[in-house]
């Protein structure tokens, strides 16, 4: 699966990636033998790392999912309530419709970038792109500001107010205007927007950037073959670009389901519950309504639906 | 003929994301520096620029402070990763001990771990090591969370490099701390740099952390002092537009300066518990 014009870190991260497919796969990673001599002095070198990283993100996991089973305000002794937490959740429309928004997001930050940045590889696979690094530097540029601040600016330019509402009225569409943010049925989707203007450039940077290293003579045998566009796209620069697509999907999925930010921001989950998404839920139950035992369930519940999403799209890639 | 007629299209694509990704940047940034407090709908206009209402949100929000605390936590976390990435990155990729494989997976497993899952026990339990409403709070923890992609980032390196090296300099009787120093490290320069970016770029960014960790204290981060003044203010759509253009300008100028390394790490696929 290593192809030749991949980073190591980039093989590396895909590799690791398969590591939690299934113990079957890990063989892959272990082809080399260990490099270096046996040194107990290593143990010293991880030390800090492991002890760290056991302290503040392993120990406290673990916790999570202790918590979990527990009913616990924060203040008064949590007494233990097995899985009823868990039972609450999936009786529970409200909290349930926060896990189908979330997978509603993801069709706003995961799909539409990877359309958009796949369109654009298919179409500029063959030649070389002029001025790169000056459009990955713009492209990539909502991806580092901070995200409440893009949801500042947005909130801003969904208002009723605002300059997309003006913009419709201006051009006579002023009909079409309405309260994104505070609108039942267009609160998600406008979240769901600014999600797919944060991520659409980095899909295109990534995926223009793995097309630019598939060798033309791929192209020229597909050509010679007879391929059209469309084969060609399908048999050539998509398997090419089967490293990107994991890491394009592993990046914009995992910020679909751990959006926090932006609706914090943006929408406070309303209006009503209608942008409620798990990050949020966690947040608000645990620190402001001081159901920390539940919170802790839906905590736990988000990682699993991570990992369980991560493994997917790698056994997708890998294949 | 074909292929110029998709390069063109190609272009087009390029120019016109590039265009919506600027757009939006510019005009806050107008906004921002515009002389009326009242500004309402449609796009800022370039002619009456006034960079005071800057200074003035400086004040209103005491973005002084919160600037002055996301840059001592954000270098403090850059720092502390580092220094404990480094070596563990080192060891895992040139030298065996019992045990190896199973500690480097199961840092690993860190870059799987969401905050959400361990945010929740961090409040609680740091609660009573007094690391809450302080510094380390989010120093600590966030400097955790970056140390799984870390250890891996840099065994990719370490294992990039030649054997040869390594295996020299301990023919010559060099230690495997100066091996590191005075050898690989000197090397290792553009990947350090990238990791430090990033981890500059999630830190300076992060939100969720910061509010639990300091909800109970004065410190406020940059994001926070913006969203505070937001919902203090949320008709000073000038005041709005510079707290944000102040909170996104110092994680701007790093990605600007050091754009390669932090392209390079996105190439990879960094990601952040």
């Amino acid at each position: 699966m290593t192809t030749t014009h991949v980073t190591p870190a980039q093989t590396e991260l895909a590799a690791a990636r398969v590591l939690r497919v299934g113990a079957g796969r890990t063989q892959r990673i272990r082809g080399s033998p260990p490099p270096g001599e046996p040194r107990r002095i290593g143990y010293l070198y991880v030390l800090p790392a492991l002890v760290l990283y056991v302290a503040f993100v392993l120990a406290p996991f673990v916790h999570t999912a202790i918590l979990s089973l527990y009913s616990w305000d924060g203040v008064t002794p949590a007494h233990f309530v097995g899985l009823r937490n868990f039972r609450d959740i999936f009786s529970n429309p409200v909290l349930l419709s926060a896990f189908e928004h979330a997978f509603i997001l993801i069709i706003f930050y995961a799909a539409l970038p990877t359309v958009i940045g796949l369109l654009l590889a298919g179409i500029m696979a063959r030649s070389p792109v002029r001025g790169m690094s000056l459009f990955s530097t713009v492209l990539f540029l909502p991806y580092v500001i901070a995200p409440t601040a893009v949801a500042v600016v947005w909130r801003w330019a969904l208002a009723p107010d605002g300059p997309l509402n003006q913009l419709l009225h201006d051009v006579g569409l002023g009909g079409l205007a309405k309260p994104w943010l505070g609108d039942f049925n267009w609160a998600l989707p406008s979240v769901g927007l600014i999600g797919t203007w944060v991520l659409y450039g980095l899909a295109m940077v990534l995926f223009l950037a793995g097309a630019q290293k598939i060798p033309r003579s791929l192209y020229d045998a597909a050509r010679i073959d007879g391929a059209g566009p469309v084969w060609e796209f399908l048999s050539v620069t998509l398997p090419g670009l089967r490293n990107e697509l994991v890491v394009v999907l592993v990046l914009t999925v995992t910020a679909a389901l751990r959006n926090f930010d932006t609706v914090y921001v943006a929408t406070s989950g309303g209006p009503g519950t209608a942008t409620t998404v798990p990050s949020y839920l966690v947040y608000n139950t645990a620190f402001v309504v001081g159901s920390v035992g539940a919170a802790a369930a839906l905590g736990l519940l988000l990682a699993v639906l991570i990992f369980v999403l991560n493994s997917a799209i790698t056994r997708l890639g890998s294949q | 003929m074909i292929g110029r007629l998709e390069s063109r299209l190609g272009y087009l694509m390029l120019t016109l994301g590039a265009v919506i990704a600027l757009l939006p940047v510019l005009g806050v940034l107008l906004l921002a520096l515009n002389k009326s407090t009242t500004a309402t709908g449609g796009f800022p206009s370039i002619s009456s620029l006034h960079p005071s209402n800057l200074g003035h949100v400086w004040t209103e929000a005491a973005f002084g402070p919160a600037m002055k605390a996301s840059a001592i936590i954000t270098l403090a976390t850059v720092a502390i990763s580092l220094v404990v990435s480094i070596p563990a990155g080192y060891a895992f990729a040139t030298m065996s001990f019992r045990g190896r494989g199973l500690l480097f997976y199961l840092l690993l497993l860190g870059l799987l771990v969401p905050l959400e899952a361990v945010v929740i026990p961090l409040y609680f339990d740091l609660r009573h090591f007094g690391l809450v409403d302080n510094y380390w709070g989010v120093v600590l923890p966030d400097s955790a969370l970056s140390v799984a992609f870390g250890s891996f980032w840099m065994r990719a390196f370490f294992l990039s490099t030649p054997r040869s090296l390594v295996e020299a300099a301990r023919l010559d009787g060099v230690g495997a701390f100066e091996t590191l120093v005075r050898v690989l490290l000197p090397l290792a320069r553009p990947h350090i740099l990238t990791m430090a970016v990033l981890v500059f770029v999630w830190t300076w960014n992060d939100f969720l952390l910061p509010l639990v960790m300091l909800s109970g204290s004065t410190i406020q981060t940059a994001p926070i002092s913006l969203v505070f003044f937001q919902s203090q203010h949320t008709t000073d759509i000038v005041g709005l537009a510079g707290a944000a253009v102040l909170t996104a300008a110092p994680v701007i100028a790093v990605y600007v300066l050091l754009q390669r390394n932090f392209t390079r790490g996105m190439l990879a696929g960094a990601v952040k518990g």
